[in-house]
């Protein structure tokens, strides 16, 4: 069985990486195989990371309230590039109010500040081990 | 053990009266740690400090090497400035909440700017989308400026910018709106921050590579030591170095000797250290743990002194003393039953004064959610006066020196900073250290292993792997809508209309001819400014000529 891939990705124009990068650590330090993109990525360019790295998982990482704007493109682009059996995650200070919106375009999870990574970790394996196991 | 007839006094204690009380009853844990992971001792003694000698290594407060603080009457004479950080939406709300503040007894503005205005982009810029007013308050050109201050005189407050790529564009903005006030620049007072040193290392909002960033910045330098000599010109940041993880002894070790490099670039450039360095102030973090932080800010202004005149020659006192700005740890505040936060930040505010703070931010009680609430950022004021008024801790100067504790981690902090100093000195300096990736690695390493040690119960942070609550009752928090970045496009695509637009190229123009060569760009950047060009349009006049800067991403 191969590794589960996971792109871990910093969209919009924030440069808070330390969570991205702590979560980043601790999924390769569960034997996931972790593809970081760095700061400042477009939709369009996380998507491409997901298709290029033949992803799984996708972790968005969103801390300054731009998750209303590119959480919707980020799952419009998987759904038109047919990749919508990649499991989205978002991590970062989303504001309770948004948490339901999210999960009814498709995001799998939404991980707020405590979070633990473990929990995180568990989440990611129970969730794509299926799709892993497919291929 | 040493033999008995050389034991020493703590060493009689720790035989006599300390091994029968833990062979009854054994201690909490096996070691005990700062919040750094640092690890402490059981009690401090006399013993520790026999080698300190108060007049070289402490000293009295006000005198060389200023450990005590550098004021000789401490808060005695005049309170720390409270100096709350706000801004969101529009400039019209933000400065409606300035009043507010301003009323509320606070002494100082401090602007909080929104992710566009940091990177340097329109608001109608592709990159925008989403971020408009979100994280604070979104400036596009001069007339945005204008509004943020309506009403406020510039010449009698004091106003920090939280600012750093675009610093001198903001900084020409406020420069152009206190002169139509009618404010004389040489009175004007208050800082911009324009640490890029930290940004490469931390915070990430840089624009332009570290070189010609660093050329901005010395520009500032010597435009404003002449025409604005009032003005701090750079708040050297350990704040955001602290967030993004760092402990407190890499907090005060980079923090330092980014300040050391723009010293250096500054003499560089041809300027006078005593002419520029008494304009460098600092601003700390005030974390949870209350004398590891204490001794942060005591050691600083130690270092700070010490290497100011004995590695680069300052002969002015004011070059010599260390003044800093403190904010509570943003990074400590739980969404998890969040009116423990109040706790938490007044205690982390109380290690600021009592390490002898200049100035201080006090966070809200909602910043783990969203941005405060104007009543949530009343009690943060509050929770500072109390301090201040009720506590007593400002009678006294520096109530802690002499603690055989305060001092001994005074002293491992210094240490600990000068042994950095020299590894970052063997790499050629920070600018080169940030090239090679150095403080972010050990940064990330350091934040990975808190996370670490929260997970296996070792820290405990009350609310979230401790003492948890089965639900927590839903607090009110400020929401920022949509229809703020639409009234921002629609702003400036009606000044794209109505500006005079041969003014505005032939200033952008000036601009890109001095960004190539070695004129000031400062002055340009005024002439812009006062053409109402954008923001985005003077950075993006900037980008053309110096290229963007793009980090290799790594975890």
């Amino acid at each position: 069985m191969r590794k589960i891939r996971v792109v871990i990705a910093k969209p919009g124009l924030d440069g808070h990486d330390r969570g991205a990068k702590v979560i980043a650590r601790a999924l390769r330090d569960a034997g996931m195989e972790v593809i970081y993109t760095g700061l400042r990525q477009t939709p369009e360019q996380i998507v491409g990371a997901a298709l290029q790295e033949d992803a799984d998982a996708i972790g968005l990482s969103i801390l300054s309230g731009a998750h209303n704007h590119i959480c919707p493109r980020v799952m419009q682009l998987l759904k038109e590039h047919r990749l919508d059996d990649v499991l989205v995650v978002v991590g970062g200070i989303i504001p309770d109010v948004d948490v339901p919106k999210l999960k009814q375009m498709g995001i799998a999870a939404v991980f707020l500040p405590g979070s633990p990574m473990q929990e995180i970790v568990d989440f990611i394996n129970r969730h794509v081990r299926s799709r892993v196991e497919n291929i | 053990m040493k033999s008995a007839t050389t034991e020493t006094d703590k060493a009689r204690w720790e035989r006599e009266t300390l091994q029968p009380a833990l062979a009854q009853s054994p201690e909490r844990a096996a070691s005990f740690t700062t919040i750094s992971l640092r690890p402490v001792d059981r009690l401090y003694a006399p013993d520790d400090l026999r080698d300190i000698d108060y007049g070289r290594h402490i000293n009295h407060p006000g005198v060389f090497p200023y450990t005590r603080g550098i004021h000789p009457t401490g808060y005695r004479g005049k309170l720390w400035t409270m100096r709350q950080f706000a801004g969101f939406g529009t400039p019209e709300e933000t400065n409606e909440r300035y009043k507010q503040l301003l009323r509320a007894g606070g002494t100082g503005l401090s602007v909080a700017f929104d992710l566009p205005t940091l990177m340097g982009r329109d608001p109608d810029h592709a990159l925008s989308l989403g971020e408009v007013g979100k994280c604070g308050v979104s400036i596009v050109s001069l007339a945005d400026m204008e509004r943020l201050f309506d009403g406020i005189a510039l010449g009698d407050v004091t106003t920090s910018m939280t600012i750093n790529s675009p610093a001198a564009m903001i900084f020409a903005m406020y420069l152009v709106v206190a002169e139509k006030q009618g404010a004389d620049w040489r009175t004007l007072s208050g800082t911009i921050q324009n640490d890029i040193l930290k940004e490469f290392i931390a915070q990430k909002e840089f624009i332009y590579p570290p070189r010609p960033s660093m050329r901005i910045i010395t520009d500032i330098f010597a435009f404003c030591s002449k025409e604005v000599p009032r003005w701090n010109t750079i708040s050297v940041s350990g704040y955001h170095i602290r967030e993004a993880g760092a402990t407190a002894l890499q907090e005060l070790a980079f923090t330092l000797r980014d300040g050391i490099e723009y010293v250096q670039y500054g003499i560089e450039a041809g300027l006078e250290v005593d002419d520029f360095v008494p304009r460098i102030s600092f601003f700390f973090n005030a974390h949870s743990d209350f004398f590891e932080e204490i001794a942060k800010y005591r050691a600083a202004r130690k270092i700070w002194a010490e290497v100011m005149r004995d590695r680069f020659g300052a002969r002015q006192e004011r070059a010599w003393k260390l003044r800093f700005h403190s904010q509570t740890a943003g990074v400590s505040l739980t969404a998890q039953q969040p009116y423990n936060n109040v706790i938490r930040t007044a205690l982390q505010a109380l290690s600021a004064i009592l390490g002898g703070t200049n100035s201080l931010h006090t966070n809200s009680l909602d910043e783990a959610l969203a941005l405060p609430t104007a009543e949530a950022a009343t009690l943060a004021l509050r929770t500072q006066q109390i301090i201040a008024h009720e506590t007593g801790v400002a009678n006294v100067v520096d109530p802690l020196g002499g603690s055989y504790f305060v001092e001994q981690l005074t002293r491992e902090m210094e240490e600990g900073a000068l042994k950095y100093f020299e590894s970052i000195d063997r790499m050629g300096g920070m600018v080169e250290a940030i090239e090679h990736g150095y403080p972010q690695r050990e940064i990330a390493e350091s934040a990975y292993r808190f996370q670490q040690a929260v997970e296996r119960g070792d820290k405990v942070i009350v609310g979230v792997n401790d003492y948890v609550a089965e639900e927590d009752a839903p607090i009110p928090t400020l929401y920022i809508d949509e229809t703020v970045a639409q009234r921002q496009i629609d702003r400036v695509e009606t000044l794209r209309r109505e500006r005079d637009h041969d003014k505005v190229s032939r200033a952008l123009d000036a601009l890109r001819r001095a960004a190539t060569g070695r004129d000031n760009i400062m002055y340009p950047l005024v002439e812009a400014t006062r053409a109402y060009a954008t923001l985005g349009e003077m950075c993006d006049a900037l980008r053309d000529v110096w290229g963007e800067y793009e980090e290799v991403p790594s975890i």
